[in-house]
Parts: C-alpha cells; sequence; structure tokens
C-alpha cells in the first residue's frame, strides 16, 4: 500500500532542473531538433506512435527529445498528451490493399503479381558499423544516393500501383481459412478496461499497442516450440494508405490524411483438428510506420491466440494464453506499476519491519526456550 | 452562390487540404491570397480520428491507433458560403485555410482557387508519389529458387 508523503519540493525542482541540462547535454554540442529527430530517427519515431496508438510524427519526435531518447518514457509522454484531445470520429477500416508500397516481400511465392520490392530494408545489408556516417562533413547526400534518386526522378511518371495481396491467391482455390468481412464496431481499449474474454479485434489492438520487446518474445517462444504453428510470411508490405471518415456536417467521407503502415499476413501449416480440415490459416500484423518486426511478431501471436476458434490443443504455452499476453503487453502499464515501487513506501515499510522484528523476537523466545529447560 | 459544386468534387478538393503538407498548404494560400471576410463557425481545434484496421486485411474491424487531427469551421459574410476545413496534424492555421478554400471553392472564385491551391498540390503529391513509386520499382528483384545438388 503506498501512503502519501509530502515535502521535498525545493530537491524535486532541482533534480528536475538538473534533468533539463542532462537532457540538453554539452552545450557545445548542436542542439537536436524535431524535424532532425523526425527525418533520422524515423524508425524510433515509428515505435513511439505505434505504441504510443497516436499517428503524429511531430509529437513522437518530440515525445524522444524530451525523454532522452528513453523510449518507454516517449510513449507515456504520447499516451498522456492524447487523452487530452477529444475523438472527432472512427476511420473507415483502411484498405491496404490499396497501399503504395515503399516495400512488398513474399516468402513463400517467389513470382507473385507485382513483384517483390524490397524497399529501404536492412535485410542483405553485413551489418558493419558505417565510419563515413560518423565524419561530421558527411552532411549532405553521399552520391551513390543522389545517383540512385537522380535515376529515380527521371523514371518520372513511375506510378503507385495497387499491388494485390498474396493471401487472395491461395483464397481463390480455398486453401486457405476465409477472414469474412465483419463491421461490428470493435472494443476499444482506450475506452474500456480490457476484458475478458477478449475477441480477435481487441487482441489486435493490444498487440498493435504492444511493447515490441514483449511481442518479439512472445513471437519467438512460439517458434521455439511453446505453441509452435508453422508460419510463412506469406506476405510483408509497408507504404502509405489513405485514412477515410465520415463527416457528419458533409454527409460523405473524406481521406483525411495518410499514414504509413507495415502489415504482415502469415500463412501457417494447419493439419486439421475436430472442427476443422486441414488447410492454412492466418496470422495477422498491422503496425503504424516501419515497423516490420513488430508487424511479424504480431502476426505470429496473433495466430498462437486464435488456438481456440481453429479447434487446436491448449498445449499451455504463454502465447496461447490471451490473458497472460493481453495484460503483459502495455508497456506504459508495465512500466507503472514496476516503477511505483521506488516511491516512498515508508509507512508501508514500517509495519513490515515491526511485524518481522515481532516474529524475531517470537521464534527467538520458542527457541531458546526449551534450550534453557534443558540445562 | 454559382457554380455550386458537385459533392465528389468538394469530396476530391478536401481531401487534398487535408492530406497536404500544412506548410505547403499554408503557402500556396498566403501566395494565391486566400482571404475572405467571413465568421468562424467552429474555431481550430485539435483532436483525434481513430483508425480502424481489419483482421487479416479483410476480416474483422479493430482500433489500430488514433491520429491526430485538426478542423475548422467558417461562414463567408458575403455569399453565406460554409467550410469545413481537415487536416492531418495539428496546425490551426492549416485547418482555418482549409476551410476558407473549402468555402471559397463553392463561390465563383472556385476555378482559380482550385488552379491556385487545390492543382498545385495535387500535383505535388502525385510527384512525390511518382518519385517513391520510382524509388521502390529500382528495388524490384527477382529470386531464384536453386536446385538442390544431385
Amino acid at each position: 500500500m503506498y501512503v502519501a508523503v509530502k515535502g521535498g519540493e525545493r530537491a524535486i525542482d532541482a533534480a528536475h532542473e538538473w534533468l533539463a541540462d542532462e537532457r540538453r547535454g554539452a552545450t557545445d554540442v548542436a542542439e537536436l531538433s524535431i524535424p532532425q529527430i523526425r527525418e533520422q530517427l524515423r524508425l524510433a519515431v515509428n515505435r513511439v506512435m505505434a505504441e504510443g496508438s497516436l499517428y503524429d510524427p511531430d509529437l513522437a519526435a518530440l515525445a524522444i527529445k524530451q525523454a532522452r531518447g528513453d523510449m518507454i518514457e516517449a510513449i507515456f509522454l504520447i499516451r498522456a498528451y492524447r487523452t487530452t484531445l477529444p475523438r472527432f470520429g472512427v476511420s473507415a477500416p483502411i484498405d491496404t490493399g490499396a497501399m503504395r508500397c515503399d516495400r512488398r516481400i513474399s516468402a513463400t511465392f517467389k513470382d507473385l503479381p507485382g513483384g517483390q520490392i524490397l524497399g529501404p530494408t536492412f535485410d542483405y545489408t553485413h551489418r558493419l558499423l558505417d565510419f563515413a556516417l560518423m565524419a561530421e562533413e558527411g552532411a549532405g547526400a553521399t552520391p551513390a544516393v543522389a545517383e540512385a534518386a537522380g535515376a529515380a526522378r527521371a523514371a518520372g511518371g513511375a506510378e503507385a500501383t495497387a499491388l494485390p495481396h498474396v493471401a487472395e491467391y491461395l483464397d481463390r482455390e480455398g486453401l486457405l481459412q476465409p477472414e469474412p468481412e465483419d463491421n461490428t464496431p470493435p472494443r476499444d481499449l482506450t475506452r474500456e478496461p480490457l476484458d475478458f474474454p477478449a475477441d480477435r479485434p481487441l487482441k489486435l489492438q493490444a498487440l498493435a499497442r504492444g511493447d515490441e520487446g514483449f511481442v518479439l518474445s512472445m513471437a519467438y517462444s512460439t517458434q521455439r516450440g511453446y505453441a509452435r504453428n508453422h508460419p510463412f510470411v506469406g506476405e510483408l508490405r509497408i507504404g502509405r494508405v489513405a485514412v477515410s471518415m465520415d463527416i457528419p456536417e458533409l454527409g460523405f467521407a473524406i481521406d483525411l490524411g495518410e499514414i504509413t503502415v507495415s502489415e504482415c499476413e502469415t500463412v501457417n501449416q494447419f493439419t486439421g483438428s475436430k472442427t476443422e480440415p486441414p488447410k492454412f490459416t492466418r496470422g495477422y500484423g498491422l503496425v503504424f510506420g516501419q515497423s516490420e518486426r513488430k508487424a511479424i511478431s504480431m502476426a505470429l501471436v496473433d495466430r498462437a491466440l486464435r488456438w481456440e476458434e481453429l479447434g487446436e490443443d491448449d498445449v499451455g504455452a504463454p502465447a496461447q494464453d490471451a490473458e497472460f499476453v493481453l495484460s503483459h503487453s502495455d508497456n506504459v502499464q508495465a512500466t507503472g506499476f514496476l516503477e511505483h515501487i521506488k516511491l516512498p513506501h515508508y509507512v508501508d515499510f514500517q509495519s513490515e519491519l515491526e511485524l518481522i522484528r515481532r516474529l524475531r523476537a517470537e521464534a527467538m523466545m520458542a527457541s531458546t526456550g526449551p534450550q534453557e529447560a534443558a540445562e | 452562390m454559382s457554380n455550386l459544386a458537385e459533392p465528389s468534387d468538394r469530396q476530391a478538393w478536401l481531401s487534398t487540404l487535408a492530406q497536404a503538407p500544412a506548410d505547403r498548404l499554408i503557402a500556396l494560400c498566403q501566395s494565391a491570397g486566400v482571404t475572405a471576410a467571413h465568421s468562424v463557425l467552429r474555431a481550430p481545434e485539435i483532436g483525434t480520428v481513430m483508425v480502424r484496421g481489419r483482421a487479416g486485411a479483410v476480416g474483422a474491424a479493430f482500433n489500430l491507433g488514433e491520429m491526430t487531427v485538426t478542423r475548422a469551421s467558417v461562414r463567408l459574410n458575403e455569399s453565406g458560403a460554409v467550410g469545413h476545413g481537415y487536416v492531418q496534424g495539428r496546425s490551426h492555421e492549416a485547418a482555418t485555410y482549409a476551410a476558407l478554400v473549402d468555402a471559397l471553392c463553392q463561390t465563383d472564385q472556385g476555378s482559380v482557387l482550385i488552379a491556385s491551391v487545390i492543382t498545385p498540390l495535387r500535383e505535388e503529391k502525385a510527384a512525390r508519389e511518382g518519385a517513391r513509386a520510382a524509388r521502390a520499382a529500382g528495388t524490384k528483384v527477382e529470386f531464384f529458387t536453386m536446385v538442390r545438388g544431385e
């Protein structure tokens, strides 16, 4: 139990002042600007948007700056800010089939229509530190980059064409578990507390805003054998989609904006169960920004959580336990509860102290008693 | 209010305004001299829209997360045209300009504003998209499956 304490204002002010100075760092080094963070630490910005559950690159960059690069602190700042905003409405479900893809790969089909597009990926890099980036004069585009950009401009009118989802091909053969359209307004974690049993839309929301490390570890546990689900990345795509919403005062929908998302569809082996014939099943991951590790992780965990609906056995794996996964995936919640134990618990501890002293005294009395009698 | 626009036209220009980078929208409106005596029906207001996705891209709708949106509404004194501005992000100024442009596009100044604000924004977006698409096309690969040695 936490009992409130008073005092310490001066010390707290001094601590916060020092924090601000430490955040700034050495003043002979130029201060980071929000656009610099937004443009050059974009994957950090993406993670803060995804787990802060608010798409706004400038705000996420500000949060990263203010939090000194502490991602969970930055996510916390975004979550707190979000609660101050009114909600104008809900969008129509985004159409990822119309995505203008920067990246689109399939691990299941080599020759998929539209092709495999690598996009700006870390894949196939050698993971060697590039000391050229450390050289300060390295500002500005390198010749290779400028050349590629020039070639891209020359190619000019390349049309961003919509690419069909890989799943559609398997779907046509009837080999893939269908995903029936359902427009029931989904439950919303930001409006009502997490409650079990959780349906799939609620699970997907929790995973989409869940901690990347946690979701990754849960996904990894399924690969290592704790509820193995034999996933293939049917498709991974990253790109921009329009967000459309009905505007009541207009009486029609408009595209309110454009967001970058990462989407992963896994195709999972499924040998059949008592209720379902053998076929491929699917896991789904959708995350704000370019966050493919998170999107793949989410798809694997989504699939593991679907055991009941597919009539699979509960093998008791952590990734199958919706209550376990959903209750521990939120890093802001976890941090709040974890870190509160460092705050003053003096009264609490005082009573523990007295209890231990009393128990020890009683134990001592009991053990010394018989010895005296024996003498 | 002559030249009353078709809803689909209005839908298109509002979508263009909403998706435009705030600084470009403001700059174009300033250089086009977008101004008109008006009353404010709704002062610029920052809020969010909950973005939804679908399980498996096509199945059950779920809440993905929110995005910031700013909106404003104006009524022009002269024509009485009402304009609604919705823009992605948190710019009061962009939302107000979007509302003014929406209102003015419904008046006889419509064609001028389409040419000076909407069309440039649309073209800039197409150019950005084209450049990215070309860049993506440059990373298109062919994977060959190696035949395993007998």
